[in-house]
């Protein structure tokens, strides 16, 4: 037999069109996909230099950063719209298709790509977008670039890259109940940091992973950047076929049967090595909390903002990241009082984390001090969550209901969070400033957002123990 | 792209680990459809108070550095978002040199395709020059050919991928290289289809 490969290596060598001493690697990409923030550049590149689109039937647009959440025919912002008109025309120039703010397919570029089956194992992905690592989940090797690198990929449709080194993160045993996805990643970027990935693709093993959905996985790559890593994945088995069968983009009958078998021959193979590996048991991990300005900065919503006083790394950091967040040191997590609540994202905003908040929130009320959103990924997963009626349940607590789009994770359309108010955000990011000038973030599954908006502060969502699923 | 192949300059140190990509460029300057401009933006929220006056407590606002064209950061300098206007504001802001004890990724590969030459150093070397730079005017001189930094007293020397050095060196339009291998593009993908 030959040497045993994991997944990375497998992709890799598929994708290679041109390999030289001393290069980079000319690698192929098989799908592009584009939104209107990181590719005005890039077209305008193309038109400078008189080039064309090498292969639109590869690229995909959406419009999801700047996108409004409500009243979508009112962009009252005239320079967000020129970005979005200016999609629009590009696409048009271009000859590709654009899920546009008024199609029933928009919604964050990372939440339609799996939906519309235009994510599959086995391809190269490539998105001007650093959380390009959730396509991952599939078994893909999908990773953010640059906006001269979309330029690069629409005129070439391949990109020079390094061939990355690999990092084996394996979890051991099983999550306990009302522990997710997102206390998952948030736990394993809490205990390596955010830059132990550097150079490194990352392939998550082990039964805790196993035992994941399809979308949970997707949570757990998404966050691949925020350990430092190009990219995360997961190799493919039966649920990810299953997950892909009968969707749009994904072939049917025969043709399936034969790209199943091909997709589950990418699965790492037994035996296979990695560059490094680090391992983590599930068993152990707890719902966490975000106290400070960088993801790793997490504990279990038990636990208490650190004291610099007596940390190891990084004292000025963590004093500098207490002091913005309006914290003190040693304050218990579960005395942290919030004004917003955020449900949505990249990393939170499918129908199982909608569900799985609904059950949270149901026959309850939103706390009179909190305002609180839910931001469906996308226009699909809208429409499945009103079908299951899990509007209402949002609606009647006192939620707002919102159309799909980045929102508040970035706020760069209307939903922002005011200067020192406090936020609890099932999105990626808590760095200053992120969800708005001063706005201080805490990242947390979408559970424990539900908890704190009926509580108005940070609370174990396991003591809704009747409602949390295993 | 300009070739760059030497570089004489300042020094600003920032003396920060983990600079992400929102910092360096705050996301509602990312609405603009051009590539020139973003200077003026960059570090906004360290550099301007709410109504637009300067921040006398960050060190960029500080007339010793005024003109500085090599920034020293911290560790996992460039994290986070993969928006590639931060290295549109540094250069624009008229920085061409950027040294860090480490580099995220997608900000480490942007640098190059704008002219902007990322240097890794040992954290030992970088906190010594921050030292040097916030107490007094310190200048670097950097030889990409040669790949060293010197401070006129010592001189360390770097790593580069052959592929990059080249490209700034030459001042390469990158996918005007790749166009040559158009060819073996299209075999690829006929044995693909
Ligand atoms: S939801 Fe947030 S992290 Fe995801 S693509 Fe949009 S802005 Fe980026």
């Amino acid at each position: 037999m030959d040497q045993p490969k994991t997944i990375i290596e497998k992709i890799w060598e598929q994708h290679m069109v041109h390999e030289e001493e001393g290069k980079p690697d000319l690698l192929y990409i098989d799908l592009h996909l584009i939104h209107e923030v990181t590719s005005p550049q890039a077209f305008e590149g193309l038109r400078m230099s008189g080039r064309q689109v090498r292969r639109p039937d590869r690229t995909y647009a959406t419009m999801d950063h700047n996108v409004p959440t409500v009243h979508r025919n009112v962009i009252k912002d005239a320079v967000s719209k020129k970005q979005m008109d200016t999609l629009k025309e590009n696409c048009e120039e271009f000859g590709i298709r654009l899920a546009d703010i008024d199609h029933p397919d928009q919604g964050i570029v990372h939440v339609i790509g799996p939906e519309l089956g235009l994510t599959q194992p086995g391809k190269t992905i490539v998105c001007g977008d650093s959380h390009t690592s959730t396509h991952g989940a599939f078994g893909a090797l999908a990773f953010g670039i640059g906006t001269s690198e979309v330029e690069h990929v629409l005129a070439t449709q391949s990109l020079w890259q390094s061939k990355p080194k690999t990092l084996q993160v394996h979890v051991d045993g099983k999550l306990g109940t009302g522990v997710t996805a997102k206390d998952l990643i948030l736990a394993i970027i809490g205990k390596f940091g955010v830059r132990f990935g550097t150079g490194h693709v990352i392939e998550y093993t082990g039964e805790a992973v196993q035992n994941l959905s399809m979308e949970e996985r997707m949570t757990v790559c998404n966050m691949s950047i925020e350990a430092g890593a190009r990219a995360g994945l997961i190799s493919p088995d039966e649920k990810t076929v299953e997950y892909l069968k009968g969707r749009r983009h994904v072939p049917a009958g025969q043709d399936f049967d034969d790209v199943v078998d091909q997709w589950l021959s990418l699965a790492s193979d037994e035996g296979a090595s990695y560059d490094q590996t680090v391992m983590i048991h599930a068993d152990e991990i707890e719902p966490q909390v975000t106290w400070g300005t960088n993801p790793s900065q997490s504990v279990p919503v038990g636990g208490h903002v650190p004291d610099p006083e007596v940390v190891k790394e990084d004292r000025d950091g963590v004093e500098r990241a207490i002091e913005y967040m309006g914290l003190e040191a040693n304050q218990s997590i579960e005395s942290i009082p919030v004004e917003h609540v955020f449900i949505g994202s990249c990393t939170n905003s499918r129908l199982s984390d909608l569900k799985r908040a609904a059950e949270i929130v149901r026959g309850g009320k939103v706390h009179d001090r909190v305002k609180a959103i839910v931001v469906p990924g996308s226009q699909t997963v809208k429409h499945q969550a009103e079908a299951e009626g899990l509007h209402t349940i949002f609606l009647t607590a006192g939620f707002e209901w919102r159309d799909a789009g980045c929102s508040m994770c970035l706020a760069m359309n209307d939903d922002i969070v005011p200067p020192g108010e406090r936020c609890a955000s099932t999105s990626n990011r808590n760095f200053e400033g992120r969800q708005g000038n001063g706005s201080r973030t805490h990242l947390v599954s979408p559970e424990m957002a539900a908890a704190a908006a009926l509580e108005g502060r940070f609370v174990d969502v396991r003591k809704y123990a009747s409602t949390v699923g295993g | 792209m300009e070739p760059l192949k030497q570089h004489t300059g300042r020094v600003y140190p920032l003396n920060r680990a983990n600079v992400d990509t929102d910092q360096i460029i705050p996301k509602q300057f990312l609405k603009r459809i051009e590539r020139q401009g973003f200077g003026q933006f960059l570090f906004y929220h360290w550099r301007f108070h709410d109504d637009g006056t300067k921040r006398k407590d960050f060190s960029l606002n500080d007339p010793m550095y005024e003109g500085a064209s090599i920034l020293v950061g911290g560790e996992n300098f460039g994290c986070g978002s993969s928006r590639e206007h931060a290295p549109w504001a540094i250069q624009d802001f008229g920085f061409k040199v950027v040294i860090a004890p480490s580099f995220a990724d997608i900000f480490y590969n942007n640098c190059f395709k704008n002219g902007i030459l990322p240097i890794q150093l040992p954290i030992s070397v970088t906190e010594n020059m921050i030292k040097e730079a916030e107490d007094h005017p310190y200048e670097l001189k950097v030889d990409l050919e040669e790949q060293v930094v010197s401070d006129g007293s010592q001189t360390v020397s770097f790593d580069i991928q052959p592929y990059h050095k080249e490209m700034l060196l030459n001042g390469w339009d990158e996918i005007a290289v790749t166009l040559t291998y158009q060819e073996k593009i299209d075999q690829f993908e006929q044995k693909q289809s």
